[in-house]
């Protein structure tokens, strides 16, 4: 982050109730450095609209104070906070063309006439829409509607950007696409991006870091990898990527390593994460990816399982599974075109590291 | 099938029973008082004689000059007898609405014997018309207005005078009445008051003294509006029938008083429309027999203080049935309340109104 | 169809052009679609477009000349009425025969009211005559004879009317509709004492303008408060607003009278108060002000309920982002959100104003002289003066009018900028 032009938020404490009975946002800290892209992951629900709400303005604050670069912003009214947004859907003003939609936001800031051409056309040439200044948001496709959108929040030239999942209406290809070209302008631009999004690959590909929201309350925040190589509890590991559930008691204890006992009786090595004491039940979590077919004997967990199903998927296979009485036990074997059979009903061995295997808080 | 049968039967009963039971006639008249005191004095006690008949009273007479005639275009008339007034009784005769009744076959002698023609003399106004009362057009005033210094007024030309008499007025939203009493008290002899009004020079006077008072007159189009006004304080002086100023006398014992003084004559009644297939004529000929002898245009005024059309009927008229004063006095034809009376050119208006009434309504809008 | 090659016309298997072939295997569905919309069809046809053909056709008619006075039409036409004399013995013996028939069969004093609203007097003119026709000598001569009868026959003036309105169709209405007249030299104005219809015209715009204008003043905000308040909220709000509709139209107007005369409830309030004295009470009914006032409180939920059926589709996320980028509360409103309501504010606007132009019972109770309608008149005419070509030819007017009005709209605004709901 070179030429870093971003400003810093800080969230203090921060509650937020609506009826008076029930906390939708419970008690949020959350500190964002200049030009951070920070991603509020979680399912709808969870308070992170209601949180960036609360950023932009049109939510007051129940308790704890917002700062903007070290202001506190509780009474500051939206419009004079200076903070661009994408909204869910795109918002772009139905009665003007995608220019003077463009120009809105310097007009009502009193920048001259030549000034505002030169910002909405160079605006507009950055999400590569120069030739539709023109159009009505109408005439424009789902996809260029959404680049207008944040051109729109760009334009001004803010220092924080709000996306409230300004992706949800497209189509998956398009998607993708955009994901990338947003994450390109913030690389470009510098500014501070608080985005929301239910999505996890979304907030896995373009975030600095990501914070899981989940019952009002932030499970956990990290940086993509961190959040998917080391989920911090079982909601986590749950909702990043996919995740294999192996119910059980914890029988012994050895510094950052543990023994479970699963419910059939077999005993796995797990990296100790998320539980106290021995005695306690967990839940251990296991990437579909990291169990290998081609064991040795070295390995840390080993165990016999009974393919249940196949699926073929061209650049991997799926193998359903039943591992330690649980027959939704996924593997993902890629396919290196070797001829290695595995048939429907064969029982074989599987095996992987203690590293890979996360001993959480146990999931009912 | 059952049920089918069961609604077949009892649409057919339904129709025998209509039919056979009674036949309606279908009476149209004002509505309100006036249309009590003729269901009262008229229609239940024939009805109590004739009991086949059932009569449907229509409260439209105030359109009923339009719906005849669209009645007769459209080649359906639905009506058996229709109560107007003689100038619309006149207007529906020329169209070839309303059915000419000859006086002395169709209505009954007086008891005394006189022919119909005689009994009822210059009333009948159109080979159309069955006059049933006398009614006028006249002021009533507030008899509390602290400005007036304890003076009343007693003259037509009082209501034209705002030093003495200051305060609101209302008028009819029509020309007829005002043009005469404007002219009246514009010092045009009585006799002259249609020569005059028939040139332009004297519609200009007419309009003239009108201007006035214009700035405090309150328009009326609904006799109803009047005696409202004056229990609302929102005029002093207003015309309107006589018979609504009674019932806001004698009724609701409001401090109002009547100014007989240039009263102006009309007449209300029936007429019959044309076209009646033979058996509804036939039944309607023998109701307007029966409602327009001596006795039970005698009868109405114990209802509502208007005069009988007969002459012979005059002695008969009564107390009033609820309130059980002498009727007499409130007639507008009693000769203490008859003392200054204008008499109504219906013909003559017949002839002007459609002119004079453009006048009057550009007039009124200036 | 430029690009299809000439000549060259696409048949079905067995031959037949394609076009006919298609056409035959839609006449099934396009039968059974008519079928279906027949009775609405039918009933806005006999309902609403006949009677406005007939009202068009009734603002020209004027057969009843010819059809009363055969003869005396065909007669006249040699007669020349800038001649200054009456015409000869051969009209007044055609006048004699028409009359005769005319007398027998009861329809000269329809004639005679027909031509009374051309010139004062005709009516009694032909009532007189019918009555007088008996007893005329039958052997003539009939000039005298009718001159004699009413000395009307004698002036040209006479003459000159029924040969004017003797053509089955006349402008008269019309004119009289423009408050001008055919006259021996032409078409002029009326007096100026006599002309009404050009100024209630203007009266009546004006209202239905100012109507509008305090319909959408009223009736905005109510519908935008409509649109943001929770559902339990907003109908009981809507209930309110509708209440209008649920009561009887003189209740509604009678109450106007209530509060607005100088005795009434708002005046005596005021007195009370000391704001004004009690010499001084407002004049607000029997006037314009009450006519704007009552027929406002009529058409109310005309403006309101497009407005808020619009207002309803409006995401509050314009506002939002309108005022993230940077926009105040106002400009947020002005620049955003308030376009987007002319949609609703057209449709009630349009609504309101084309009621308000054909109303005539609240103005004729409340509006005095000054704050009644071209509808009044029109109103007079048909059921009272029962001059109903000038009625009709004042209706169509209107109609006219509206319509033109109309299209300024759609040229101002766009018709497909309306929008209902």
């Amino acid at each position: 982050m070179a030429n870093t032009r971003g400003a810093a938020v800080k969230y203090d404490s921060v509650q937020k109730s609506y009826d008076g009975e029930t906390l939708v946002v419970k008690n949020l800290n959350l500190d964002i450095p200049p030009g951070e892209f920070l991603t509020m992951l979680g399912p709808s629900g969870s308070g992170k609209t209601t949180c960036l709400m609360m950023l932009a303005g049109f939510e007051p604050a129940t308790h704890g104070e917002i700062y903007l670069n070290d202001r506190p912003i509780n009474n500051v009214p939206p419009h004079k906070r200076g903070i661009g947004m994408v909204f869910q859907n795109y918002a772009l003003f139905p009665h003007m063309t995608v220019a003077e939609n463009l120009a809105f936001p310097l007009q009502v800031r009193g920048v001259g006439k030549a000034e505002q051409q030169d910002k909405v056309k160079r605006a507009l040439e950055m999400v590569e829409l120069g030739a539709f200044g023109n159009r009505r948001p109408a005439q424009l496709s789902g996809g260029q509607q959404q680049r207008v959108a944040v051109a729109r929040a760009l334009v001004f030239d803010p220092e924080l950007v709000l996306m409230d999942e300004p992706l949800g209406a497209l189509d998956k290809q398009l998607r993708e696409q955009m994901q990338y070209e947003i994450k390109h302008i913030h690389e470009n631009l510098g500014v501070t991006v608080v985005y929301v999004t239910h999505d996890q690959t979304e907030a896995l590909t373009m975030s600095d870091r990501v914070a899981v929201f989940n019952d009002g309350v932030i499970q956990q925040l990290s940086t993509p990898d961190d959040l998917y190589e080391d989920p911090q509890n079982s909601f986590v590991a749950q909702f990043i990527g996919e995740n294999n559930k192996l119910n059980g008691k914890v029988v012994e204890i050895n510094g950052s390593e543990c023994l479970v006992e699963i419910d059939d009786g077999t005993k796995l090595k797990a990296d100790k994460v998320n539980v106290a004491a021995v005695g306690d039940r967990t839940t251990l979590s296991l990437r579909p990816e990291r169990v290998e077919f081609d064991t040795v004997d070295t390995m840390d967990n080993l165990v016999n399982g009974r393919i249940e199903e196949l699926i073929y998927l061209g650049d991997h296979i799926r193998v359903r599974m039943n591992v330690g009485g649980n027959d939704e036990f996924i593997v993902k074997v890629r396919n290196r075109g070797e001829k290695r059979k595995l048939a429907v009903g064969e029982t074989v061995r599987v095996g992987w590291a203690l590293n890979d295997c996360k001993a959480l808080d146990a999931v009912v | 099938m059952k049920l089918k049968t069961v609604i077949l039967a009892g649409t057919a009963l339904a129709f025998a029973g209509s039919t056979a039971m009674a036949k309606d006639m279908t009476i149209v008249s004002w509505g309100g008082a006036y249309q009590a005191s003729q269901k009262a004095a008229y229609a239940d006690p024939y009805v109590a004689e004739n009991p086949d008949i059932n009569v449907i009273w229509d409260e439209s007479s105030n359109e009923a000059v339009a719906k005849l005639r669209a009645m007769n275009e459209a080649g359906n008339i639905t009506w058996d007898l229709v109560d107007v007034v003689a100038s619309d009784a006149i207007r529906l005769c020329d169209e070839g609405l309303a059915l000419e009744i000859d006086p002395d076959t169709d209505l009954a002698d007086a008891p005394d014997g006189t022919k119909a023609s005689e009994d009822f003399g210059d009333l009948l106004v159109s080979e159309c018309f069955i006059p049933q009362i006398v009614y006028s057009t006249t002021f009533g005033y507030r008899s509390d207005v602290a400005e007036w210094n304890g003076k009343e007024p007693d003259d037509i030309c009082d209501v034209f005078d705002l030093e003495t008499f200051p305060g609101k007025r209302s008028l009819e939203k029509r020309p007829i009445n005002n043009m005469e009493w404007a002219l009246l008290c514009d010092g045009v002899p009585k006799e002259e008051v249609y020569n005059v009004l028939e040139t332009e020079e004297g519609q200009d006077r007419a309009f003239k003294k009108l201007d006035s008072i214009k700035d405090n007159v309150v328009w009326w189009s609904a006799g109803a509006e009047t005696p409202q006004l004056l229990a609302d304080k929102e005029v002093v002086i207003g015309s309107t029938y006589n018979g609504r100023l009674f019932s806001l006398i004698e009724e609701q014992d409001q401090p109002v008083k009547m100014l007989w003084d240039a009263q102006v004559f009309d007449l209300d009644g029936w007429i019959i429309p044309a076209g009646l297939p033979e058996d509804r004529l036939a039944m309607v000929k023998d109701f307007v027999k029966y409602a327009t002898d001596t006795q039970r245009l005698a009868d109405q005024a114990k209802y509502i203080s208007y005069g009988p059309a007969r002459k012979s009927s005059a002695p008969l008229v009564g107390k009033h049935a609820d309130l059980g004063i002498e009727m007499a006095p409130h007639m507008p034809t009693d000769p203490n309340n008859a003392k200054n009376t204008f008499l109504y050119n219906y013909e003559w208006w017949a002839d002007y109104r459609d002119d004079i009434d453009a006048k009057f309504q550009a007039w009124l809008a200036q | 169809m430029s690009d299809t090659h000439a000549g060259e016309v696409l048949t079905t298997q067995d031959g037949k052009p394609l076009k006919v072939a298609l056409a035959k295997a839609l006449r099934r569905e396009k039968l059974r679609a008519l079928a279906l919309i027949a009775p609405l069809l039918i009933f806005v046809l006999l309902t609403f477009v006949a009677p406005i053909v007939d009202m068009l056709f009734r603002s020209v008619e004027n057969g009843i000349v010819e059809e009363t006075l055969p003869k005396t039409v065909v007669a006249l036409q040699e007669w020349d009425p800038t001649s200054g004399t009456v015409p000869d013995e051969a009209v007044f013996v055609a006048l004699y025969d028409d009359m005769a028939v005319a007398v027998e069969e009861k329809t000269h004093t329809r004639l005679g009211s027909r031509l009374n609203y051309e010139a004062s007097g005709i009516s009694s003119l032909f009532r007189k005559t019918g009555r007088g026709i008996k007893r005329m000598d039958e052997a003539g001569p009939f000039k005298e004879q009718f001159i004699d009868l009413d000395k009307d026959w004698g002036t040209v003036e006479t003459w000159q009317v029924l040969k004017r309105f003797s053509p089955r169709y006349t402008p008269g209405y019309f004119l009289n509709a423009f408050d001008a007249q055919q006259t021996a030299n032409g078409i002029e104005l009326k007096p100026e004492d006599e002309r009404i219809y050009m100024y209630l015209f203007g009266r009546t715009l004006f209202l239905s303008v100012a109507i509008t204008v305090s319909c959408l003043l009223l009736g905005y905000p109510i519908a935008y408060l409509l649109s943001a308040l929770p559902l339990r909220s907003s109908n009981l709000l809507m209930i309110l607003v509708l209440l209008p509709f649920w009561t009887s139209l003189l209740v509604r107007t009678s109450a106007w009278k209530v509060l607005l005369q100088q005795q009434g409830v708002i005046n005596d309030f005021l007195v009370w108060t000391g704001i004004i004295s009690d010499a001084g009470r407002l004049v607000m009914i029997n006037n314009q002000t009450g006519t704007i006032i009552a027929m406002t409180h009529i058409l109310l939920p005309f403006m309101i309920l497009p407005l808020y059926s619009v207002m309803k589709t409006i995401s509050p996320s314009y506002v939002r982002a309108a005022k993230s980028l940077g926009a105040n509360d106002w400009t947020a409103f002005w620049r955003v959100y308030f376009p987007q309501t002319i949609p609703g504010i057209g449709a009630g606007a349009v609504l309101v104003f084309i009621l308000s132009i054909g109303y005539y019972i609240t103005p004729e109770l409340v509006g005095g002289t000054s704050g009644i309608f071209i509808s009044n008149r029109i109103a007079y005419h048909i059921s009272s003066s029962l001059n109903w070509g000038l009625g009709a030819a004042l209706g169509t007017l209107l109609l006219v009018a509206v319509l033109v009005l109309f299209v300024v709209y759609d040229k101002i605004v766009g018709i497909d900028n309306v929008k209902l709901g």
